[in-house]
């Protein structure tokens, strides 16, 4: 076993941004989530593939803490953020949501003008020192979503006038406006048409230089498309967590197998 | 038959419709209800609805007529000056009708035949003979009342004959008519489906011709107050002093003044309290402490306004008199704008907080997803996202508060006082435009001077004022609706 060394071995070398250990949630008394290690690189953009219900955006979302806003939602576990729990008393959960950014498998802008959607983060954190760099923040926000050509005119326009595919793309204009370190996507092109699918798995390589990216995804070509590792969720486990190249092409489990070749799922 | 006993009947015919009807229905296809157009019940309530509705709809117009045809039909017994004069044939006929009510009763308790109330005469008798029977009649019951009255007692007994019968035709004339038409092509649902919306319409109109009414019937009387007194006057007078002998001065000015500034003094305390109970309630409080609070907060607005009332003139009142007015010199009166805004606008509280909180539930939790994950904190959320949200329902909901402020009369009675002035100073006693309206109709008054008839320009007034709150709410809503949806 004498391998030359693919750019995928060369990625694992990457420092280890989080890494979830044990990670059991539960809504109320059911069990979404069982026993979840996985370990997410920097620079680096990972993809969790399953069927539906299996507890994709369940996992991505104990990621940032979104689950402390659902009431019956219970994490136990350990999830380190470079090297810290964060689900350690002392963790604010807001600025851990600053640097851990979230695109929703919905769109949500917020009912605010355009430019008011792109430029909340920037401004609740204080990120620019001018209007200027604020107008800059959000150009640039915009462009790198595929955005910017379509509501350049319209930027006092309410967002929620936007198309559903548009307003995806504001939703991941608002989110990378932030400037996170770890930006979570849930579904971002499931309302995209395949021009701005493009656009977006483009930004997601883009991305992926100065941020690590987690992204759930049904498409099976996209996940190979973009991601360097994948995760296999099933009903609730993690079945599978390798490099995308040896997930799709010679998976270890049987049912990795079966879903990825559209027997289950 | 009397009124209650022939809707019986017609409840009943109805009954045999929806019975008789649904029969009919599955007779006609066999029992094979797949080939009915419509559903058997929809048969059935057919049956019913023409069986009671037609009728009834005539029985109502009946008992509109009756009595105004009736009364075109006694007027052979009056002089005719007397009976074109609006207010004495009004009285003639109260007469007329107590008389016939009274020998009425004078036949059930058995003291008086039939006969003998068709024939006694105007002498003294009367009035002790239907005495016995526990009938008091007011004045002399004279020849041409008492004639009238028994005139009056034949036509009512017809009258009523006929109705019965009448209405008794078409229920059974339209409960035939539905068995006959029904068959199995029958669109029953249709015709159902059209009763349904008609009953819908007649309902939305009710509302509509009330409002309609009460606006007319009120500018009829401004009107007639704008021939006695000079309306600019009323407009723009600067002073309000009604007095009964004549040359009142009926200035508006100081009323909407006092009516503006205590409902200003009751949204400064209301609103921002409502609405940061209701932020409270609904972003931060846990479910357990909520289920708590809440419905102690709604207690509040249980509590009749007569009980804030007391408790403006015991305590708010004399508390706010001794350790503000009196010490800083402003006043020295425990009736004041302050007094009556404060309890107005605890009284307003639970009104905002519980529709601003239900608002603010509304606004869909992926908005609030979509703040925190971005890293914004609750309150931040609060202000920039949930707030801009929710505002055109809050803001509907303090204009309807506002609304129930500029109306209230009670409170303002016993904490604000009566005395109508134009000043600054909150701690003065001040009054409103409903505590006028309500000062100036009762008592002895006669009902045409302008001094009563005031009470209907100022109540138009308040009309025009809440009417224009409303609309610039609806022109709030729909500009935010615009912008956001
Ligand atoms: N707020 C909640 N309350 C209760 N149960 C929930 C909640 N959210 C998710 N679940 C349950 O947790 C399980 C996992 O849901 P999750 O949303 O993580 O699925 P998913 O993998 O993202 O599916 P999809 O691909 O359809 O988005 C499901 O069985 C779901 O019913
Ligand atoms: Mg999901």
């Amino acid at each position: 076993m004498y391998d030359a060394p693919t750019p995928e071995t060369r990625l694992t070398q990457n420092t280890l941004k989080i890494t979830a250990r044990g990670v059991q949630v539960y809504y109320g008394d059911k069990q979404a989530l069982k026993d979840v290690n996985v370990d997410i690189l920097d620079n680096t953009v990972t993809a969790f593939i399953g069927p539906s219900g299996c507890g994709k955006s369940t996992f991505l979302r104990c990621l940032n803490r979104m689950n402390d806003t659902v009431a019956s939602a219970r994490v136990e576990g350990e999830i380190m953020l470079d090297g810290e729990n964060i689900y350690d008393k002392r963790v604010d959960p807001v600025q851990l949501r600053a640097k851990v950014g979230m695109v929703f498998q919905k769109p949500n802008p917020f009912p605010k003008s355009i430019y008011d959607n792109v430029s909340y983060g920037p401004k609740i954190h204080g990120l620019t020192r001018s209007k200027a760099e604020l107008d800059q923040v959000v150009e640039d926000s915009l462009r790198k979503a595929a955005l910017w050509n379509e509501v350049k005119d319209r930027l006092n326009e309410a967002g929620t006038g936007l198309s559903g595919g548009q307003q995806q793309r504001l939703c991941i204009a608002r989110a990378i406006a932030t400037s996170p370190e770890v930006l979570l996507m849930d579904e971002p092109c499931s309302a995209l048409d395949p021009i701005a699918t493009a656009q977006v798995e483009e930004l997601i390589d883009e991305l992926r230089a100065s941020f690590s990216v987690v992204i759930v995804t049904h498409s099976m070509q996209q996940a190979a498309r973009v991601s360097q590792k994948t995760a296999f969720f099933h009903l609730g486990s993690l079945v599978e967590y390798g490099d995308t190249s040896h997930i799709f092409t010679n998976p270890s489990d049987p049912r990795t197998e079966s879903y990825i070749t559209g027997r289950i799922g | 038959m009397p009124i209650l006993l022939l809707i019986i009947v017609l409840g009943v015919l109805a009954i045999a419709g929806f019975i008789l009807g649904r029969r009919r229905a599955l007779a006609s296809v066999e029992g094979n209800t797949r080939r009915l157009h419509s559903l058997p019940n929809y048969y059935a309530w057919h049956g019913a609805i023409m069986a009671f509705l037609p009728a009834m709809a005539v029985l109502t117009l009946w008992l509109i007529a009756q009595p105004l045809i009736i009364e075109r039909q006694l007027s052979d017994f009056f002089p005719a000056e007397q009976f074109e004069n609006d207010s004495q044939r009004i009285l003639l006929m109260a007469d007329v009708r107590r008389v016939a009510e009274g020998l009425d009763v004078a036949v059930a308790a058995g003291a008086l035949s039939n006969d003998d109330a068709a024939n006694i005469s105007a002498d003294g008798t009367i009035r002790d003979r239907l005495a016995t029977v526990g009938v008091a009649l007011g004045a002399d019951v004279t020849a041409q009342v008492l004639e009238a009255s028994q005139a009056y007692r034949k036509l009512a007994a017809t009258g009523a004959f006929w109705r019965s019968i009448v209405a008794l035709i078409i229920a059974v004339a339209g409960l035939f008519y539905a068995l006959r038409i029904t068959n199995g092509d029958f669109r029953a649902r249709n015709r159902v489906e059209a009763v349904i919306l008609g009953v819908l319409v007649l309902a939305s109109t009710i509302a509509i011709l009330t409002t309609v009414g009460i606006v007319l019937s009120m500018l009829s009387e401004t009107i007639r107050f704008a021939s006695m007194y000079p309306f600019k006057d009323f407009l723009f007078g600067l002073t309000w002093q009604p007095s009964f002998q004549g040359n009142s001065e009926l200035g508006l000015l100081p009323l909407l003044w006092g009516t503006l500034y205590i409902s200003l003094v009751a949204m400064i305390v209301a609103v921002p309290t409502g609405l940061f109970t209701a932020i409270y309630l609904a972003e931060y409080a846990s479910p357990r402490v909520r289920s708590i609070v809440k419905p102690l907060i709604e207690v509040i607005a249980g509590i009749p306004t007569v009980v804030f009332g007391l408790f403006a003139l015991v305590t708010v009142g004399p508390f706010l008199r001794d350790w503000f007015a009196v010490p800083t010199g402003l006043g020295s009166s425990g009736s004041s704008v302050m007094t009556a805004g404060l309890v107005i606008g605890v009284l307003n509280i639970p009104f905002i907080s519980s529709l601003a909180d239900d608002i603010i539930n509304a606004v869909p939790q992926s908005l609030r997803d979509g703040s925190y994950g971005l890293g914004a904190t609750k309150s931040e959320t609060v202000r920039q996202v949930i707030l801009p949200a929710a505002l055109p329902g809050i803001v509907g909901a303090i204009l309807l508060a506002a609304s129930r402020a500029i109306g209230e009369t009670m409170i303002v009675t016993m904490g604000a006082g009566a005395a109508a002035k134009l000043d600054l100073n909150p701690f003065e006693a001040m009054t409103t435009i409903t505590v006028k309206i309500v000062s100036q109709l009762t008592g002895d008054t006669e009902f045409n001077s302008p001094e009563t008839l005031v009470a209907f320009a100022l109540g138009m007034t308040l009309f025009v004022i809440t009417l224009g709150l409303n609309i610039f709410a609806l022109w709030v809503v729909r500009k935010y609706r615009e912008q956001y949806e």
